[in-house]
């Protein structure tokens, strides 16, 4: 887990996040444009209804069989000439990427966009350390710069508009200032490649594990996954352990579904299956690669009630369609992973105690299920965890009682027109109490209850 | 054919208007209007807030409320939706009640439905007049799958113009105890909605669940906005 987990404040973040008029800007239109992307590549292919189905038929055969596949995997990734680490944890997995590193004298390693590496907090692990790390994805590069974390999975940097990055590129690199996001690319691209020719190492993420084969699938647009992966001597590559596929044969399913879930594209600009190290004869690919494959949690979530999370696939199709993450950004959810696939693996994976208020980041509007691409019943999943978040005493005290009482006059008509006719009597002071932000936005109760309308 | 109508806790206390007005339209279409003295409300506050027990306890309570084989008629989406989809999953450790809730949940129709697809009362014309545009609520559109029943019945109301409304399907930032947990975002998502609603140049919006359209109404009010908000029930009652 990071170091920085600001989940419990999750209301004072949404608040700020709320009154911040660029950054609901920017959500607004990033998240239109992704989620009318997504609906028109749907809408072009009607077969990808029944491609969901099948995606969540494969992850559920994932879950059923994991530490079967993981040992599959382990075998034919090593029998390529890779080597396989398992980290039971985040500090585990932290101070292993750092020995390896360490041991070869690595003193830069540039980075292709990971998640799980943010969930560990790698770079700040590593900067410590005295080794310097370049994000190499454009969105990365530019909250790297910015010293912040990404606001979404896919488009790390998606709370920026482009002016914002102008200034930050003028600031930080000395450039002549623009707003012209094809300059921006060209001054990264030309930062960048100076950076891949000198590292020393790169560190990738990957999108998938294939057991079969012991390959890793990464799926990019920016083309800097393939050189972070195939251009320094050593390659480092870190996943969490339900990354994996059964058979290459899967594959297919996902290069059709996660790309239109996630950006609205038939396919990724890259797609590289990466099989082991380079062979004799070969022109590219690492000499050395180390896959370092993290727990962290993940095999307690698998043995409970809300396994299916781990059939996410980090597509952010859910949280381009949510409308609190819409509204709040991602940065508000206080952890690596924000919006409805965000709220219900961090209180998973941080523990209720560090993270109850987000199980309350939801309107239960039930968009987040109907573009998820492997089904995983995302509502019902948050029901569950509010539950959970009651049954450990960690809901609110008037709130308990509350409920309490409703239970009481729910049950029992004359208590519950009882209710209803001194709320009424009170209303005045309800309002008052209840502030105009909330109990304001209720109308004056009625003179006359339905029930005493009906005969 | 006789129904009983499920009021809702929010019609009862604030919108009982909503009521008469479903009750007019049952009763224009033939059918005879029954409430089941006693109700209260369907559970959802406690469900949706994770509190099971309590739920149950609502839920225990109408199940012993409505008796009998008739249709159960609401006018709200998210309250048919909590009957018909999270009864039965309530009562899962429960084979008695279970098979009760699975009888009362197949028994269950939102208004809209229950007028169109049982009563057909779309193909019969209703007065209507002005610019209308139509918030389609989310439980009522994604737990209950009810998207066309409230069009048709909208352009069965002769003499009014119907103007769709961009993203029409998101959520009004209502969300039940949501709009008291985190009113910035729930006052923000209103917002958002009372600007699409603004936006049609619509005189009227209408939907098919009091609690979406209470917090839309207040979201124009706060936008100095006097388009009006009103049920379906009621556009529909009035063009009888």
């Amino acid at each position: 887990m990071s170091e920085l987990q600001t989940s419990l404040n999750f209301r004072k973040n949404a608040e700020r996040a709320v009154a911040d008029p660029s950054l609901r800007a920017a959500m607004r239109s990033a998240t239109d444009t992704f989620g009318a992307r997504r609906a028109a590549a749907f809408a072009a292919l009607p077969d990808l209804e029944l491609l969901r189905d099948r995606a969540s038929e494969i992850r559920m055969q994932v879950l059923d069989n994991l530490p079967a596949l993981l040992e599959e995997f382990g075998r034919n990734a090593k029998r390529a000439g890779a080597t396989v680490h398992r980290a039971s944890d985040a500090a585990a997995a932290r101070e292993m990427i750092l020995a390896l590193l360490k041991e070869r004298g690595v003193r830069m390693a540039a980075k292709g966009k990971s998640m799980v590496s943010e969930e560990i907090g790698l770079n700040a692990h590593l900067e410590a350390a005295g080794i310097e790390v370049v994000e190499t994805d454009l969105g990365e590069y530019i909250i790297q710069l910015e010293g912040e974390t990404p606001s979404h999975i896919i488009v790390p940097a998606i709370h920026k508009n482009r002016q914002q990055v102008g200034t930050l590129f003028a600031e930080r690199l000395g450039v002549p200032y623009s707003d012209d996001p094809q300059v921006l690319t060209k001054i990264a691209r030309r930062v960048m490649r100076e950076k891949f020719l000198a590292a020393d190492a790169g560190i990738s993420g990957a999108n998938f594990a294939i057991a079969q084969t012991g390959t890793l699938a990464l799926f990019t647009n920016e083309g800097n996954g393939r050189m972070v992966t195939s251009v320094p001597p050593l390659h480092i590559a870190i996943l969490s352990l339900e990354k994996i596929l059964p058979r290459l044969a899967d594959l297919p399913t996902f290069i059709r579904l996660l790309p239109r879930s996630a950006t609205g594209q038939a396919i990724t600009s890259y797609l590289s299956l990466i099989t082991g190290t380079r062979k004799e004869g070969e022109a590219t690919g690492a000499r050395e690669l180390h896959i370092v494959i993290l727990d962290n949690g993940r095999s307690e979530i698998l043995a409970g009630e809300c396994r299916e999370m781990l059939k996410c696939i980090r597509c952010g199709a859910c949280m381009n369609v949510c409308p609190v993450y819409r509204t709040v950004g991602g940065h508000a959810y206080g952890w690596t992973y924000p919006g409805p696939m965000g709220m219900v693996l961090t209180t998973l994976l941080t523990g209720m105690e560090m993270s109850y208020p987000l199980v309350d980041a939801s309107t239960l509007c039930g968009a987040c299920v109907e573009v998820c691409p492997v089904r995983i019943p995302l509502v019902p999943l948050i029901l569950k965890l509010r539950e959970r978040r009651v049954g450990l005493g960690l809901s609110d005290f008037k709130e308990r009682l509350g409920m309490w009482l409703f239970r009481a006059a729910a049950k029992n008509p004359e208590l519950f027109f009882w209710g209803e006719r001194v709320s009424r009597l009170f209303w005045p002071l309800i309002r008052r109490v209840g502030g105009k932000d909330v109990a304001g936005r209720l109308p004056n109760p009625s003179a006359m209850a339905f029930h005493r309308r009906m005969p | 054919m006789r129904v009983q109508l499920f009021g809702t806790c929010m019609v009862d206390s604030f919108f009982p208007e909503v009521g008469d007005a479903a009750r007019r339209l049952l009763e224009h279409c033939g059918v005879e209007v029954a409430y089941p003295r006693g109700q209260t409300c369907c559970g959802q506050p406690a469900f949706n807030a994770g509190y099971r027990a309590e739920a149950r306890g609502a839920a225990e309570h109408f199940l012993a409320t409505f008796t009998g084989s008739d249709p159960i008629v609401t006018p709200s989406g998210s309250c048919a939706a909590m009957v018909k989809h999270h009864y039965p999953e309530l009562f899962r450790d429960d084979p008695q009640l279970r098979e009760l809730a699975e009888s009362v949940a197949a028994r269950v129709f939102e208004i809209s439905q229950f007028l169109v697809r049982v009563l057909r009362a779309h193909e019969n014309p209703f007065r209507g007049c002005g610019e209308l545009t139509y918030h389609s609520s989310c439980h009522l559109t994604r737990i209950l799958g009810v998207t066309e029943e409230p069009l048709q019945l909208i352009s069965a109301l002769k003499g009014a113009h119907f103007i769709p409304m961009p993203d029409a399907t998101r959520c009004c930032g209502f969300g039940g105890m949501f709009m008291a947990k985190l009113p910035e975002i729930s006052l923000a998502l209103a917002d958002e909605k009372a600007q699409a609603v603004i936006a049609t140049g619509a005189d009227t919006v209408t939907g098919c669940d009091s609690a979406c359209l209470m917090v839309i109404a207040d979201a124009l009010q706060r936008r100095g906005s006097s388009v009006r908000v009103v049920h379906l029930v009621q556009l529909l009652a009035e063009g009888i």
